[in-house]
């Protein structure tokens, strides 16, 4: 029997929503200050009326269902899916008003894009677009990739057991600290210090290149912004080609690379212990899969012969396949290229490591490299099951902070999950092809879509059906979330339609 | 018979580089690179964003309403540009003649023109950003809620 979510359930939520979304009306206060300072009235005004709006509705939800119970796991989970929803409709406000995006569907399929850290933009005029505008589009990369839900949690939620429950749904399922609450304030930490040197490190390149100081800085907030949090916004139409600058393309390609690594993992480092980057299974995977798909890529531009010079062909292959690895999404190419420069073949590799993504625990999106890596385990140690002796035990190790041993308990979530995504993959391209698009081009945009990345065909623009905007958007939203508070969401709204 | 043909060819090169010289969009030259490829082209645009100094070069970006595309240009050129597009500025239009490269193999592999010579067609204006009225009453009727339930609580409070 299914039971009727019941009042108290519905004040919890209410509760700890109320103070996400407050948590969220203050980050708007970044970009309205930073218009003041420029200048830019018109944006002002934009992000005053949305932090108006986001704090009246924080407000009603926090004093109209105020309690001091704690979070089960249920509404921990819906808590999370909610906030994320919340997150796409008030950060599309100030967007819509900008003028820029055609319509508020479009505004919302830039905003869960941009805090879901996909990237995928239905922008008009992107090159006119104000400062305080563009800084919000990269803001809330930002905000998405560190989690809507760790703010509030560092700034207005206790550490509790329901603070644990709104970590996890939010697709985090490893503790760096012991305390939930000094976790989220070590990502925060580790994000804020790598902004100060990705900024200075982007600002220097642009400068290098010819920029002003002032809009290479600015760029270099945005660019790393959306960088490190394997977003892949960029302040001009033209993605990172705009700079035509081989130095800002190995800064980004580090910082990329950076945000695509577990947090836990960079608590070691900043721990001194250089060894576990070479242990750790994450990082074995990533490495081996970005050679393997890289070859693939590689491969296939050579059949086309698109791009004549070995050194050409490496700095388009790698950059865009690095950008689809770690779930980026900045491009040196333009859109169309793909489908008229890149082989089936090529596209093939780039699809794969779009799919696979990065480290569990970082700011990617997609299967994850942990998960890659045990499901890889767990088939080697079944053939040597099937090989040795009946009576033989088999034991498999791996290396993920500390020695661990190999189980059915680690592995049956992570084959679950990998199903999840390929489901995820297929559901969106099937959409695609229904809407007329070729197989190849479906697939290579709702595999970019629903594993955060960003990367683009062509197919993402302001003309395509809005169907197929709702599509990408849900898939956006559950593959940020990997599915369960998504899950749990749904499960919860049947259990109000269907219960007792 | 011969002679019919390559005259035929040279008509058919002759139309098409004049074709090439009236200008071509940007959607031309990335799908239809090939026509294009190290041939002198005209493109027209928008100057969008930084115009980059590189020694005795330029980058300048030219947004045709479709697409940027980068143009290679000499600094001296590139330095009589007074207004680039951004959001207090509409850039001035310009029209480039150069050589277009699908790949370039100078820049890694961009897809780029090497222009010969970059004329202003229109110039450029520094955009008057007028406040809008709407979302000022708005925004104030907004303010006096917040401020109405603000005082509602600290009453409540007492």
């Amino acid at each position: 029997m299914i039971l009727k979510p019941t009042l108290k359930d519905l004040r919890t939520i209410g509760y700890y929503l109320g103070r996400v979304i407050t948590g969220l009306g203050f980050t708007m206060l970044i970009p309205l200050f930073f218009g003041l300072l420029r200048g830019e009235f018109n944006p002002v005004l934009d992000f005053t009326i949305t932090l108006e709006i986001t704090l009246l509705l924080g407000l009603f939800l926090s004093k109209s269902c105020f309690t001091q119970e704690d979070l089960n796991w249920m509404q921990g989970m819906i808590v999370v899916s909610l906030s994320w929803l919340a997150a796409m409709f008030l950060g599309a406000v100030p967007l819509y008003l900008s003028g820029h995006w055609k319509s508020y569907l479009d505004a919302c399929f830039d905003s869960m894009s941009g805090f879901a850290t996909t990237g995928l933009t239905l922008v008009q005029d992107l090159d006119h677009l104000s400062m305080a505008h563009n800084l919000w589009r990269h803001l809330i990369m930002f905000i998405g990739g560190q989690g809507v839900v760790i703010i509030a949690l560092s700034f207005f939620v206790k550490g509790s057991a329901g603070a644990f429950r709104m970590y996890v749904g939010e697709a985090r399922d490893e503790r760096i600290m012991p305390n939930v609450v000094n976790t989220s304030r070590f990502i925060w930490i580790v994000s804020l210090v790598f902004l100060a040197l990705g900024t200075l490190s982007l600002g220097l390149a642009g400068i290098y290149g010819g920029m002003k100081p002032g809009n290479a800085f600015f760029h270099g907030a945005c660019v790393f912004m959306a960088a490190f949090d394997t977003g892949g916004f960029a302040p001009q139409s033209q993605s990172i080609l705009y700079y035509h600058n081989f130095l800002f393309e190995v800064v980004t390609i580090s910082i990329m690379i950076l945000g695509a690594i577990n947090f836990k993992l960079h608590y070691h480092l900043w721990m001194v212990n250089r060894r576990e980057i070479y242990k750790n299974i994450e990082t074995r995977t990533l490495f081996i899969t970005i050679m393997v798909t890289f070859f693939i890529a590689a491969l296939g531009l050579k059949q086309l012969g698109s791009y004549p010079g070995a050194l050409s062909l490496f700095r388009k292959g790698f950059y865009q396949l690095i950008s689809g690895h770690t779930g980026t999404g900045f491009q040196t190419i333009y859109p169309q290229q793909f489908m008229q420069d890149w082989s089936p073949l090529a596209l093939v590799g780039v699809i794969i490591a779009m799919g696979l993504g990065g480290a569990v625990c970082s700011t990617t999106g997609a299967i994850k490299m942990l998960r890659i890596g045990l499901i890889y385990k767990a088939m080697q140690e079944d053939i040597k099951r099937i090989i040795l002796p009946p009576r033989a035990i088999v034991v498999k190790k791996y290396h993920h902070i500390k020695v661990l041993f190999l189980e059915d308990k680690q592995v049956r979530p992570a084959l679950l999950i990998t199903l999840a995504y390929l489901l995820l993959y297929g559901l969106g391209a099937i959409v695609g092809m229904l809407f007329g698009y070729p197989f190849l081009d479906s697939l290579f945009e709702s595999t970019s879509a629903a594993a955060n990345v960003g990367l683009s065909c062509g197919i993402t623009s302001a003309a395509m059906p809005s169907a197929l905007k709702v599509t990408y958007i849900l898939q956006m939203w559950a593959g940020r979330l990997e599915f369960m508070s998504v899950l749990t969401l749904v499960g919860f709204v049947a259990a109000a339609v269907k219960g007792r | 018979m011969k002679k019919a043909l390559s005259l035929t060819l040279a008509i058919c090169a002759f139309c098409f580089n004049l074709a090439c010289a009236e200008g071509v969009s940007s959607e031309e030259l990335i799908k239809d690179y090939r026509l294009y490829e190290g041939k002198e082209v005209v493109f027209a645009g928008e100057v969008v964003g930084d115009v980059m100094l590189r020694g005795e070069y330029a980058w300048v970006n030219l947004n045709d309403g479709i697409n940027a595309i980068g143009v290679w240009v000499k600094a001296g050129l590139a330095r009589q540009i007074q207004y680039s597009g951004s959001y207090k500025a509409q850039g001035e239009w310009s029209e480039v003649k150069g050589i277009f490269n699908h790949s370039c193999p100078l820049h890694g592999g961009d897809l780029d023109i090497h222009a010969e010579s970059l004329r202003r067609v229109e110039p450029g204006t520094r955009t008057e950003e007028r406040l809008d009225l709407n979302k000022r009453k708005i925004a104030f009727i907004f303010a006096a809620i917040l401020c109405l339930i603000w005082i509602l609580s600290l009453l409540n409070r007492k």
